[in-house]
């Protein structure tokens, strides 16, 4: 680290010198929140789709609640991710608390509701304007579940990168089930938590600069992938 | 009026379909009522009346995409493979071939046979050297023998065409024209709304006439277009707005 205590110097430095402990750090937080996100993905885009596609009661309710939990406190979701997998709660002889597995879980619980909600707008739009055609054609409602996914895909692209965001922003949920424990579950935002609890404000700040520039590095590369297809697919 | 089927291969009859004092309701607004009709052969029917008479209402009752608030719509006799073609082609977000094997592998087409159908339809069609281009960046005209080439795929029995040509110009609306008259040799029964005079003295077998939610005449187009028996059919041919 230079002499320098300015945080620029000190994430280009944490770059620049390849620090271990920085690529640690950064790795898990990568892993953690790309695996959460594919996880919700897998559960959260169906379930949009079928929200539009079948009609049952209680499913204005439904929809409600998913829009809802869109604000969902990420404290509140490492809450009840932490009761039920402490050693008294339901699922706690699984031991899979403070891992990064926990991490995991209490991210997929924090972005489920966006990516299905963001999704069930996304393939409601576009259902509005298949649907008499794809009747025509004699195309079941399972089968239009992804016909519809797939059409919506830059839609879709764009919902995903939302809750990629919010996954690796976030601090409260991977703090309460992963225990920022150094090596472990330490991951960008509790590093710059326990940071700038120390006092060490330039190293959070340095931090800080360049969990945003992976971000934005991600989002920059979703979006080319998007404007492509976009132009060439019309 | 009631024709044989011109081809031998469709020569079993295609179910007569009967709509008994249909009525559709939105609202409290009625925009068909009490409309008897019925439409078999293998004739070439055409629907025709002003803006808001109900025409693709008709279309959307008789496929089967809207059920009516009363009175009945019925094949009589075993439901025919039909097909719809609309005013503006709904076409998915992939290639011009990959709409056509889309719809092929939804019919039930094994795979192995649907490149080569969709590509024979896209040539039927004209859009040989088109088969890669997204389908939505086509224009207008090639959007609409698009979704022809995709109704040919699925050898309707009964093909539905809701205002086809009423956004192409006057080049594809030929060959929108060609194409009817090719699925009609083929053995196909036509049902097209429109409502350019024209357009129904070339292409009409038969000739319904609809407004405002009320059926005012079904006859021999022959007939229709030379001694109209209402009023009504006599303003309309005329351009006149006497409703």
């Amino acid at each position: 680290m230079t002499g320098d205590p300015n945080a620029f110097h000190i994430a280009l430095a944490l770059v620049l010198n390849l620090d271990a402990a920085l690529f640690d750090i950064v790795g898990l937080s990568l892993r953690v929140s790309l695996t959460a996100v594919t996880l919700a993905a897998l559960i959260g885009l169906p379930m949009g789709a079928a929200l539009v596609l079948w009609a049952f009661p209680g499913r204005g309710g439904v929809i409600v609640l998913l829009n809802a939990l869109m604000g969902l406190p990420p404290v509140v979701a490492g809450l009840g991710v932490y009761l039920l997998l402490s050693r008294a709660g339901p699922l706690g002889q699984f031991g899979l608390l403070f891992t990064p597995s926990a991490m995991v879980v209490a991210q997929m619980l924090l972005i489920l509701p966006i990516i299905a909600a963001l999704t069930r707008q996304q393939v409601e739009e576009l259902h509005g304007e298949y649907r008499d055609q794809l009747q025509s054609l004699g195309v079941s409602r399972l089968r239009m579940m992804p016909t519809l996914l797939w059409d919506a895909r830059f839609g879709l692209i764009t919902v995903l990168l939302a809750g990629f965001g919010r996954a690796s922003a976030e601090v409260g949920a991977v703090m309460i089930v992963g225990g920022n424990i150094e090596g472990v579950t330490r991951v960008m935002t509790t590093a710059i938590v326990l940071e700038t609890s120390k006092g060490n404000l330039p190293l959070a700040l340095g931090l800080g600069l360049v969990l945003l520039g992976l971000v934005t590095l991600i989002n920059a590369g979703a979006y080319l992938v998007g404007e492509f297809a976009r132009r060439r697919l019309g | 009026m009631n024709q044989p089927c011109p081809l031998p291969t469709t020569a079993r009859d295609i179910a007569p379909l009967a709509l008994v004092s249909v009525s559709v309701e939105h609202r409290g607004q009625r925009l068909l009522s009490d409309l008897t009709l019925r439409i078999e052969g293998c004739q070439r029917t055409v629907v025709m009346g002003p803006n808001g008479a109900g025409k693709s209402l008709l279309m959307r009752l008789a496929h089967g995409l809207l059920a009516p608030s009363s009175g009945s719509v019925a094949w009589l006799g075993a439901t025919p493979r039909q097909a719809m073609v609309f005013q503006r082609p709904v076409l998915l977000r992939r290639s011009a071939l990959d709409n056509l094997t889309y719809a092929l592998a939804v019919k039930g087409t094994p795979r192995h046979r649907r490149r080569g159908l969709a590509l024979a339809a896209l040539d039927h069609f004209g859009l040989a050297n088109l088969a890669k281009r997204p389908a939505r960046v086509l224009s207008g005209g090639e959007q609409q023998r698009l979704a022809l080439a995709r109704a040919w795929l699925l050898e309707p029995e009964v093909l539905f065409l809701d205002e086809p040509t009423s956004a192409l110009d006057p080049a594809a609306i030929k060959a929108v024209e060609e194409a009817v008259i090719d699925f009609h040799r083929r053995g196909t029964r036509i049902v097209m709304t429109s409502h350019d005079l024209h357009q129904a003295r070339r292409l009409a077998d038969d000739v319904v006439l609809l407004n405002a939610g009320r059926l005012i005449e079904h006859t021999a187009a022959k007939t229709f277009f030379q001694a109209p028996r209402t009023a009504e059919a006599r303003a309309f041919l005329k351009g006149e707005r006497v409703w």
